[in-house]
């Protein structure tokens, strides 16, 4: 038998053994699959059309769906109308560093959670937990006058430094990641000698790579299209991150709209990259399993 | 590998076996498993100290005060509190429309990104792609999405009015209408399902196949080994998806302050919505730290009973036993 940890057509797949099963579930998959990727296509190519129309297009009814004239050098207007570079360079800055800190940062504190026996362990979590639950509207001005106090105002430290220190919605995730690995792998690991840091690094985190890439792109997807933040702490044109540049397409009296449908297209493209190299480690499974049971 | 952890590892089992490593020195050992521990969390509570703690406590100090944000504030004791329990009953509609919002979202959504994982965790044709097709909405955000869903939800001419006419029935107003908007903002809202949907396909890797493959063999259905391996082993991830959902759809903000304003009729006066209003537009900052406090209780509170009740349903295989 292969050792692959996901569900396969044949063998120990999705839909049983006999061809007929395996037929029928796989038409329902391919089925499902399409109709609703029709429909999730849709928004996306109504994005497009737009990205492709003159500003005299647009909102016309019934909608064209296929522009006439079909103008790509809109995608190359909207790139030459803000500091494209600039402001990619910026988000790149923002979400690589803040990315790294916090799958490193909130793995360390997830194992110190799931895996340590500490008192009070329980209640620090619903601290951690806590912290997503106030409002964030309501921080924003108290977190301004802290950062402007530490004189971190127009400067891309608001957007990093604290990622560093773990971030709650991925040190519960990790923590729950953590929770379905059999303790019995870190005992055996202790009793062939291993560290406590040996564990976290040369078991757990082998085992959690699905976990952690996920923890990094929904992170880098995040911080990519955080408005929020950079709209408060940047005041500067040439600190801009690219959502933030991408308003600038909405103006008072007149809103670009083919315009911002292009560069919000193009603005798109590194994170579905991200996904698409993410994805690849959904179809490894963890082999470790394949020695473990009984 | 530390070596001295390594030579007491050894000398211990050698001396008695693995049992014995646990019985002797279980003082030192558990001091040292405490400090590693808290070693782990410093961070967290480093940051917490340095960027978190300080601003909640600020604002909790503000929901006793008057606050125009021009003056300084002005200490109020429990007025705003009294006020928006006895006086505003528009505090009690919105937290009304959003748990009804948070009911169905929730739910739905946690049910459609397990189904979507579990298709595309097959070994089938155009498999990345499809894996992207689905993610992509997700990505889409900010203004464009904004635009997009009015278009969609225009009455008559948009989008699902459009698709619901070729069957034959009259769409409703969608967010014109009282009773459809909170419905379509939840419909809205599985558009994002991509998000959870990764999080489930990284959990789906965890299970041992030996398990579905013994089951198969036993002659089990597909939908038997759905509901009696997969769900159960995932249970720890479903349970992630619930509380941050949760926590997430009753802090709804950004469609409701882009498409309708809480309207029509105050139907989709979210509580985010309407603390907003009042911090920012009202300039009430003392009055909306009171509602976000009061918002973070009720949160608190079902986060709480989840924690509790969770015992029943998700089953942990490697959690630790002893809660110190």
């Amino acid at each position: 038998m292969e050792a692959h940890g996901y569900a396969r057509p044949g063998g120990g797949g999705l839909w049983g053994r006999r061809p007929v099963q395996r037929a029928i579930g796989l038409s329902l998959t391919y089925a499902v699959l399409t109709v609703g990727g029709c429909i999730v296509l849709l928004p996306a190519l109504w994005m497009l059309s737009t990205a492709l129309k003159t500003s005299s297009q647009i909102f016309t009814v019934p909608i064209e769906w296929l522009p006439r004239p079909v103008v790509p050098g809109n995608f190359l207007t909207a790139l030459r109308m803000i500091p494209f570079g600039t402001y990619f360079l910026n988000s790149t800055i923002v979400t690589v560093l803040a990315t790294t800190g916090t799958v490193v940062s909130s793995s360390i504190v997830a194992y110190g959670f799931a895996r340590l026996r500490w008192r009070g362990r329980n209640a620090v979590f619903y601290c951690v937990l806590a912290t997503l639950m106030l409002p964030a509207h309501i921080m924003l001005i108290p977190k301004f006058i802290l950062f402007r106090y530490l004189h971190w105002i127009n400067t891309l430290l608001p957007l990093i430094v604290p990622l560093w220190f773990g971030t709650p919605f991925a040190i519960f995730l990790l923590r729950q990641f953590y929770t379905t690995i059999p303790l019995e792998l870190d005992e055996a690991a202790r009793i062939d000698g291993c560290s406590r840091l040996g564990v976290w690094w040369r078991v757990s985190v082998p085992l959690l790579q699905p976990a952690l890439v996920t923890v990094a792109l929904l992170s880098f997807h995040a911080h990519w299209n955080d408005l929020i933040d950079p709209l408060i702490y940047l005041h500067s044109n040439r600190l801009y991150t690219l959502s933030l540049g991408l308003l600038s397409f909405k103006g008072e009296y007149n809103t670009y709209w083919n315009y911002l449908m292009a560069a919000s297209l193009v603005a798109m493209l590194p994170v579905l990259l991200v996904f698409y190299v993410i994805q690849k480690y959904f179809l490894k499974g963890i082999q470790l399993f394949a020695g473990l049971s009984g | 590998m530390h070596p001295v952890s390594k030579a007491e590892a050894v000398s211990a089992v050698q001396r008695s076996g693995p049992a014995a490593l646990t019985r002797r020195g279980k003082g030192g050992m558990r001091r040292a498993e405490a400090l590693a521990g808290m070693l782990c969390v410093a961070p967290w509570a480093l940051g917490f100290l340095l960027f978190t703690g300080g601003p909640m406590l600020f604002s909790l100090v503000l929901s006793f005060t008057r606050w125009n944000l021009l003056s300084p504030p002005k200490w109020v004791g429990l007025s705003n509190f009294q006020t928006l329990f006895v006086k505003d009953p528009l505090v009690w509609h919105s937290l009304l429309v959003t748990t009804l919002y948070a009911v169905l979202a929730v739910p739905l959504a946690v049910a459609l990104g397990l189904l979507l994982a579990v298709l595309l965790n097959q070994r089938i044709r155009f498999l990345s792609f499809f894996r992207m097709l689905f993610y992509l909405p997700s990505v889409v955000s900010g203004v464009p999405v904004a635009l997009l869903w009015s278009w969609i939800f225009s009455p008559n001419v948009g989008l699902l009015d459009g698709l619901l006419g070729l069957v034959g029935i009259r769409g409703p107003a969608w967010l014109f209408d009282p009773h459809t908007v909170i419905i379509a903002f939840v419909i809205m809202s599985l558009w994002g399902v991509g998000g959870s949907m990764v999080i489930y396909l990284a959990s789906l890797q965890g299970i041992p196949p030996h398990l579905l493959e013994a089951a198969t063999i036993d002659g089990a259905s597909a939908w038997r080994r759905l509901v009696h391996i997969t769900v159960p082993l995932l249970t720890p991830i479903i349970f992630f998806n619930l509380v941050t959902g949760i926590i997430g759809a009753l802090q709804m903000f950004v469609p409701a302050y882009v498409m309708t304003q809480g309207g029509p009729n105050n139907a989709s006066l979210m509580f985010m919505l309407y603390l907003f209003e009042n911090a920012f537009q009202y300039f009430r900052m003392g009055y909306a730290s009171a509602l976000a406090w009061v918002l973070f209780l009720y949160v608190a509170v079902l986060t709480f009973l989840l924690f509790r009740f969770s015992g029943r349903w998700v089953y942990y295989e490697g959690m630790l036993k002893s809660d110190n």
